[in-house]
Parts: structure tokens; sequence; C-alpha cells
């Protein structure tokens, strides 16, 4: 068409993070630690899942966050991983026998590989292409688990049954209770991971490549191999968040892990505040909890609440509950000095 | 040979279908370098209008022209309200933004004519096209509404002084305010246009697929990928590119064995990862150029 090739400034991906505005402060992580230890002595089995399923799927948003918040990458796909961590630690449990909390490592490391390969053709997208590819992964994934050649492994469309495991050493809680504490202790080792991975050398290496993929090449930086990585150690993450929902919710089947279930992860890092990884715990109980209060006013627009809520988020809190937490934290400051 | 033949015929008329929502994709993102995750339901959306002005008595064509302006008008109003403060947020706020939209239109469109599946009417009939029992006439008209749509728009980018604005707005907005264009407008007007030809699709493609509000779900994959392979800068590139789609799809359908109609969906994901790793600007796109 023109002669002249288009130069584009593009606006940039997501917005620059101050490494120290990721984490909490140690007295606000132990309070917050104490309130997860001692919430599910006080309410019954089913909330119990609830607040399981909202440490899960935290561990899902905060793998997102350090694609999206550290390196800078999309991903609408996420549910693809959560899909096959789940799918190993069925698998694993039900054909192999193998203990549940074996199955979560391998889980992870099998995810790791599925990331790391994904993230080669993603390498060469940014953007809107990689939010797209990410996007049709989604969408593809139930169709493959669906897929004949592995029904007997996948149990096809009818999914499989795992079962929920009991309390080890004769442990006096219920089931529920159990799996509540090991979720919480699997989560609590993730997040310190991640805040060390963060610090680290490879965690600058991310921050580079988000705030300038050329500039960061410059300076000697592996662009390729930090953004695989960072795509590898997301679905990894993930993948482990996959296997302690199947092991939760007792049941994995192809039409679980649609890309709804992506879109709410992608909503979830949102709200929580990109970059920001405590904010994981927050945009994952927007994802439980807002659907329910959704229903509750208007049963058939449940998704339109939906909608409009997030739109409220972007428009009053763009940068999601860090905006609030740093708010507050002001507000606090102001009263302690009168 | 004859199957092959038939197969390439088949390709073709599902592919309209993919090029008139490829069409709509690719307007939109020139207008504002962004892929609209939610057009698809609006173009169902506009659908659902259609069908209603149908059934309250209005002749196909009379509600096909108020559908288009409906749609016109009412991507201009989303932009104003919604997209437009948003213009200068970050890539990740926009994508949200989109998501959003899809779900307030889907679950509105669900709540208003809820989710049974509906007959919808086609102008063309669908008797066999020249004799052959692969082209129905509906697909023909539709095949030939698109090249239509795409001779239109080439003339009204290439010919006319809006055009010209358009696309000056899209590719260098400093120097197109400079020279008087509101380039703020121009990207209003590429909503209401991408959501008009989005309609236009949403009509042609519901006889087909039938009119219920997820009815988009696989076709707007197939948009992109048929986007995507075309080039998203070029217009022409989305149509061929929609063709090119149809064609594969039913070749690989056929030929590929165990790909059947359970693998269509990762079929478009494999076509899209190809076409973005081996060449990212598609086939008729420009490349571009980032400036560090």
């Amino acid at each position: 068409m023109s002669a002249i090739q288009e130069v584009v400034t593009e606006a940039p991906a997501v917005e620059a993070v101050p490494k120290r505005a990721m984490t909490l402060s140690t007295g606000s992580s132990l309070v917050m630690l104490a309130l997860l230890i001692a919430a599910p002595l006080f309410v019954k089995n089913f909330i119990i899942f609830q607040l399981t399923m909202l440490l899960i799927y935290a561990l899902a948003v905060l793998a997102l966050n350090i694609l999206t918040g550290g390196s800078g990458q999309f991903s609408l796909g996420q549910s693809a991983f959560y899909a096959v961590g789940a799918y190993t630690s069925a698998i694993l449990m039900e054909h192999g026998g193998v203990n549940y909390a074996l199955t979560l490592p391998v889980a992870g490391v099998v995810c790791f590989g599925f990331g790391f390969l994904f993230g080669q053709p993603a390498l060469r997208l940014s953007g809107v292409y990689l939010a797209l590819a990410t996007f049709a992964l989604a969408t593809a994934m139930p169709q493959l688990l669906k897929l004949g050649y592995f029904e007997y492994w996948t149990g096809g469309v009818q999914g499989l049954v795992v079962t929920k495991p009991d309390a080890p050493f004769g442990l006096p809680m219920s089931q529920d209770m159990w799996l509540y504490y090991f979720t919480l202790a699997v989560t609590i080792a993730i997040y310190i991971f991640s805040v060390n991975l963060l610090k680290s050398r490879s965690g600058r290496a991310f921050m580079a490549i988000r705030d300038n993929e050329i500039a960061a090449s410059a300076m000697g930086i592996d662009v390729a191999l930090y953004k695989t990585l960072a795509f590898g150690v997301s679905a990894g993450i993930t993948g482990v968040a996959g296997a302690l929902g199947a092991i939760a919710v007792q049941f994995v089947a192809p039409d679980s892990y649609t890309i709804t279930l992506a879109i709410q992860l992608f909503l979830g890092m949102v709200v929580g505040g990109v970059g920001w990884l405590p904010g994981s715990i927050i945009g994952s109980a927007f994802i439980i909890f807002v659907p329910n209060i959704a229903e509750g006013i208007s049963k058939g627009l449940s998704g339109a609440v939906f909608g409009v809520l997030l739109f409220l988020v972007i428009f009053l809190v763009p940068h999601g509950a860090r905006q609030v937490a740093i708010v507050a934290q002001q507000l606090l400051g102001k009263l302690k000095k009168n | 040979m004859e199957l092959f033949v038939n197969q390439i015929l088949a390709g073709i008329s599902t592919g309209a279908i993919y090029a008139c929502m490829a069409l709509a994709v690719v307007m939109i993102y020139q207008a504002i370098d962004h892929l609209n995750f939610a057009q698809g339901e609006m173009a169902m959306f506009s659908t659902f209008i259609s069908w209603q002005l149908m059934q309250w008595g209005i002749p196909y064509w009379g509600a096909f022209i108020l559908t288009l302006a409906f749609s016109f008008a009412a991507g201009i109003l989303i932009e104003r309200l919604l997209f437009k403060p948003l213009a200068k947020a970050p890539i990740l706020t926009n994508v949200a933004g989109f998501i959003a939209l899809y779900a307030i239109i889907n679950s509105v469109a669900g709540l208003i004519w809820d989710f049974t599946i509906k007959q919808y009417p086609t102008p063309f009939g669908s008797s066999p096209f020249l004799g052959s029992q692969l082209i129905s006439t509906h697909q023909a008209g539709m095949i030939g509404v698109t090249v239509l749509l795409l001779i239109a728009l080439y003339f009204f980018f290439q010919f006319t002084r809006m055009g010209l604005a358009m696309r000056a707005a899209a590719s260098l907005p400093e120097s197109a305010r400079l020279v008087g264009i509101n380039t703020s407008w121009m990207i209003a007007l590429g909503w209401g246009m991408a959501a008009a030809i989005g309609s236009i699709a949403g009509m042609l493609i519901a006889p087909v697929v039938f009119l219920e509000p997820n009815m988009m779900g696989g076709v707007l994959i197939y948009g992109f990928a048929a986007a995507v392979l075309g080039g998203l800068t070029s217009p022409l590139g989305a149509v061929i590119g929609g063709f090119l789609v149809g064609i594969f799809e039913n070749l690989a359908g056929t030929y590929i064995p165990g790909v059947g109609n359970e693998l269509k969906l990762p079929i478009a994901l494999a076509l899209i990862i190809t076409v973005l790793v081996v060449k990212p600007a598609g086939l008729f796109g420009r490349p571009i150029v980032k400036r560090v």
C-alpha cells in the first residue's frame, strides 16, 4: 500500500510496577496468615470447601500475575494449564494409584514443560496477538480432552472421579478441614517461592523485559529464555492449582475447564491488581463470591452484573485492590499523625 | 478428484461466514489497534434485533436496514461511553473491558430472548445453486454480499474523504490531527462501521448456524484465524483468509484421518499459531516496525 513502513509506538502492555510494591510488609503478612489459619475453625464444612477453592484460585491468579505483572505477557489460556494439571493428578491417582500429595509435583513439572513448549511460539507474539493465541488454546482445550484417543485415560466426556483423601496420622479433623490446611501449606510455600523468584536475578530479568524488551536485550538479558521461563513457571503453578482443584472437587471433566475459567482467572488478576501478588487472594475472592452475589441480585443477569462490576473496577480503581490498599495505608498514616 | 473439487466448493461456502466475521475484526483492528473479543457477541445481539423486528412484521430488507442503522449507532455509543476513556490505558485494561462487554451482551441477550435455538429466515432461498448440491443459493448469496461489501469498503477507503481521513487517523494519529482530522471521531466511526459489518455477518450466518446467544463462539475463533491468516491490517486479506480457512477446514476434515467435527477448534488454534509463528504479518498485512 504505502511505500513508507508504518512506525508504531505501542501503548505499554501493562503498567510498570516497582518491585517493592509487589508484596506485603511482614506485619500484614503475619496477620493475613493468622486469619487464614484460624478461619476454618469457626465455620461449616461447605464454607471450608469454599475457602479451599479460594486458596486454589488464588494460586492460579498468582501464577498469571507472575506472567503478566512480572514479565508483561498476556494469557487468556490459563484454564488449559489448569486442566492439564487437574487431569495429570486425576489420572495418576485413579489409574496409577499414586498418593495425592505426590501428584502435585508431577502436575507442576508436566505443566511447566507444557507451558515452556507453548511459550516457544508465543515468543514471537506480543500484546493482542498473544492474547489471541492463548484465547484459542483455552477454547480448544475441552475438545482435545474429549478426544476418542485418550478416552481410556481421561474418561472422555464423562471425566474422572477422584477420591477425597482422609486426614493422615489419625488427626481428628474432617476431610474438608484437612484438605484446607494441606492447600494452605502448598499455597504458602508457592507464595514464598514466587516472592523470592521476583526478587531474584530471574525476576529482575522478567521485569526488565516487561518494561522494555529491546532495552532488556541490549543489557544482555536472554529475552527468549526468560519469556519462555516465565510461561513455564506460570503454567507450572497453575498446574499445581489445577491438581489441588481436582482433589478438592473430586471430579475432573472437560467442560469444567472452558474459556470461562480462563476469563475468571484473568479478571481475578485485574481486580486484585496486576503485579501485586497479595492481591491474588482478593481477586480470587472476587471470582468465587461475586457470581453468587450477582445471582442474588438477578438470576438471569449474573453475567451482566459481573461485566458491569468489572467496568466499575476498570474505571474507578484501575490498579485493583493494590490501589485500595495504598489509599487505606495512607489514611491509616494520617490517623496515626493526628 | 471430484471429491477434492466438491470439498473446495463446500469450503468456500463455509469460508464466506468466516470472511464476513474477519472483515469486522479487521475493521476495528484498523481503527483502534485492538482485537475486539466482544465482536461476535455484538454481531449476535444485532442479529437478534433484526429477528425481533421481523417478528413484529417488518419485512426482511426493512429489518436489515434498521438493524444496520441500530448497530452503527450502538457501536459509536459503546466507543464514546466505554472505550474512549480507556484509549490511553494499557492493553491489559482494554482486554478486560472487551471481556466485560462480552459478558454483559451475552447475558442480556440470554435474558431478553432466552437460550432456545431459533430459525432465521434467508432472503436468498435455500435451493441448490446452479444445480450443485454443495452450495445453496443462500451460501452463494452470502459470498456475493461479502464480495460486494469488500468492494464498497475498498472504494470508501481509497476514494472518499472520510475513508482517507480514517486511514490517516489509524496509521499516524499525531500527523492526522495536525492536518485537521478529528481522530477521536474517526475511531468512533470505525467502531460503528465494524459493528454494522458484524451485524451483516451475523444476519448472513444465522440461517446456517441458527440463532441463539452462543452462536458466535466458534465462528469468532475462525474469524480471528482468518483475520490473522490474511493479515490484520488488510480487509482484502481478511476476506481471502476467510475463504482459505474454510477450504482448509474442509480439506483437513476429509483427508487427515481422525480430524472430524470434534477437532474443529483445535484446527483453528493450530492455524492461528502456525501463521503467527511463520508469518506474523499474515499473507497480505504490512510488517509493523516498532520505535524504541
